[in-house]
């Protein structure tokens, strides 16, 4: 076929035009959002549809179906005391119990601790920022505490809250969040030390606006990109943390299904059972991957500035 | 620069000051009585009064403060009621396996994470680029004790290479130490790996695209001396930064960690003691955790002089 030009081309309609895409858009193109993202999504389905996929009730055991081997069947004792057939998919405890069911439930409490801990964290983060920014007086002393908190490695202050208030859902969500706080509150800080130098702070402070007012209309807004970014990787921290003071016994009271507690129930019999181990761990780590990457995709996309710091 | 060293101590008291104080506090704001949560469940009511007067529970807070952090200063961290000794002795019959790990976990990581970020910021994009940044998220985000029964899984119960689980002092010879210490030492490396590899590579990627490095190679360098004499030495001081931030990371990580190989260490020391709410242990472990990682910190900030002549303190 003949070259013939390209009318179509050279139209004005045509002419590409660069479009500053939103952040929204950015984010949406982005592969690690996309990849994580769905990745999340499914383990946020997971959790919700825990009763409807195949499970039982995660505390139900049965002595005859103890230490079953991954894909056997056998029978579960309902509360009622009446025995149903149940395949084990991930085999059992040495309770009897569904392994499988006690890990699908475990998605629920891990994705509700990472969840909590990224709010509970920021909250507090964002309004000791707020204020070390806005508040001379204050930025110094606050400072230096969490200086001293952030001196002190994150699973110990975990470890020794939960020890003195015992473990409860509350009790570890805040005691694995208060080490997550400072480093909240220096991001908001420099965030707010170098917004309130932009003319638009300088212009509402010479209009005469309340200083709270500029805190929550003109600056707070701003910080909510770099933020987003934070909350993800405190989430995956929590999800973390919180399986490792699970593991080591020190975490949520054993009765409740969380992935570290299977894990820790599943290590003395180790040698014999390793799926014990394996299931949860593999279910753990591919939750932390997940958000991790989506956090990583974040960065990259929301705030490339930081992006570009490492 | 020696009043550099000066200042820079100096700057670190604040921090230790604070540190002590939330320790102290942590225990006074747990519901409860204090004296009898220290002196654990089984103890008496003499033995609950006989603390109150002694760590003057009785008085004002400021006043328990200033009484609780003489005996700190005089290298008093209290008594344990679970182990009925010392705090600091039984820290001091701790502190071989800890600290044998650590060093060995530090010491592998640097080794390998270091040429790692090396090479794949010099084949910046190439196999090794790709691979090393997909293991250093998967670094990040597969924990301590997972990796761990994978690796123990593999190593010693398929391959029956290293032990499982325990510890021998190294009065007991060099090679039943490492023997031992392999393994744990090579699962705790794995996130320290990450964290180096990622922070080297990004650094030397950084130098690389100087005009020195330009200049090296067209008077005709061998790229080794290139890369290990112009682009590491001037990326040294942002991987040492990490290697100190990173202490934290290797904390944590030697309380699972020890957890999982049973080795009798600082870590298992915590956990035991958390699972006995023995308090003065518990505090005494934090306390002393915060002081290595804040004077580690303070070492990387002083062999930055080292790497970079142009800091002048």
């Amino acid at each position: 076929m003949a070259a013939t030009p390209d009318f179509e081309a050279l139209s004005v309609e045509s002419a590409t035009v660069h479009v500053q895409l939103s952040a929204w858009q950015r984010v949406r193109r982005n592969m690690s959002v996309r990849i994580g993202g769905t990745v999340m999504l499914l383990l946020v389905l997971v959790a919700l549809l825990a009763p409807w996929l195949g499970t039982v009730d995660p505390s139900l055991f049965d002595p005859a179906s103890r230490d079953l081997l991954p894909g056997k069947s056998g029978e579960i004792t309902t509360l009622e005391g009446e025995q149903i057939k149940h395949r084990f998919l991930m085999g059992s405890d040495s309770f009897g119990r569904d392994i499988y069911s006690r890990v699908i439930y475990g998605t629920q409490v891990s994705l509700i601790v990472g969840v909590s801990t990224a709010v509970v964290a920021l909250a507090f983060g964002i309004v000791l920022g707020l204020l070390a920014g806005f508040l001379r007086w204050l930025d110094g002393p606050l400072m230096r505490v969490m200086d001293g908190v952030m001196a002190i490695p994150a699973i110990l202050i975990a470890i020794a809250l939960v020890a003195m208030w015992r473990g409860s859902l509350t009790t570890v969500v805040i005691a694995i969040a208060i080490p997550e706080i400072p480093r909240v509150v220096r991001l908001v800080r420099s965030l707010v030390l170098t917004i309130r130098e932009e003319p638009y702070v300088e212009a509402a402070i010479s209009l005469g606006t309340p200083t709270w007012k500029i805190m929550l209309r003109h600056v707070l807004p701003n910080t909510v990109a770099p933020l987003v970014v934070q909350g993800t990787f405190i989430c995956a921290a929590g999800i973390l943390t919180e399986a490792a003071l699970s593991f080591l016994g020190v975490g949520l009271p054993p009765d409740i299904p969380t992935w570290g507690n299977v894990m820790a129930e599943g290590r003395a019999q180790f040698n014999e059972y390793p799926h014990n181990i394996f299931f949860p761990g593999i279910f753990l780590a591919v939750t932390v991957l997940a958000v991790n990457i989506l956090g990583d995709g974040l960065r990259d996309t929301l705030d490339p500035k930081m992006a570009k710091r490492g | 620069m020696l009043n550099f060293l000066a200042k820079r101590l100096l700057s670190t008291l604040p921090v230790l000051f604070i540190v002590s104080l939330l320790v102290f506090l942590m225990l006074r704001l747990t519901p409860g009585d204090p004296a009898a949560v220290l002196a654990g469940d089984a103890a008496s009511t003499e033995q609950i009064a006989l603390i109150r007067t002694s760590l003057g529970l009785d008085r004002s807070i400021p006043e328990q403060y200033i009484i609780w952090a003489g005996h700190l200063l005089g290298g008093d961290l209290g008594q344990s009621y679970y182990y009925k000794t010392a705090v600091t002795t039984l820290i001091g019959q701790r502190l071989e396996p800890t600290v044998s790990l650590a060093l060995i976990t530090i010491t592998l990581a640097v080794l390998i994470a270091v040429p790692l970020g090396v090479m794949a910021a010099w084949r910046f994009g190439g196999w090794l680029d790709k691979a090393l940044m997909g293991f250093s998220v998967l670094g990040f985000s597969v924990p301590v004790f997972v990796s761990a029964y994978l690796l123990i899984w593999l190593v010693s119960l398929k391959l029956g290479i290293l032990p499982v689980q325990g510890y021998k002092r190294i009065a007991d010879g060099v090679g039943p130490w490492l023997y031992h210490l392999t393994l744990p030492a090579i699962t705790l490396s794995l996130v320290y790996i990450a964290l180096i590899a990622r922070v080297t590579r990004a650094s030397v990627l950084e130098t690389l695209g100087e005009d020195y490095i330009r200049t090296a190679r067209a008077k005709g360098l061998p790229e080794v001396n290139v890369l290990m004499r112009h682009a590491l030495a001037n990326a040294a001081v942002p991987i040492a930064t990490v290697i100190g931030i990173g202490i934290a990371l290797l904390i944590g990580g030697v309380v699972v960690t020890e957890s999982v190989y049973a080795i009798p260490g600082l870590g298992r020391l915590t956990v035991d003691a958390v699972l006995a709410r023995d308090f003065p242990t518990i505090q005494g472990v934090i306390l002393l955790f915060s002081f290595i990682y804040v004077m580690v910190n303070l070492l990387v900030d002083l062999s930055y002089v080292f790497f970079d002549p142009r800091i002048r303190y």
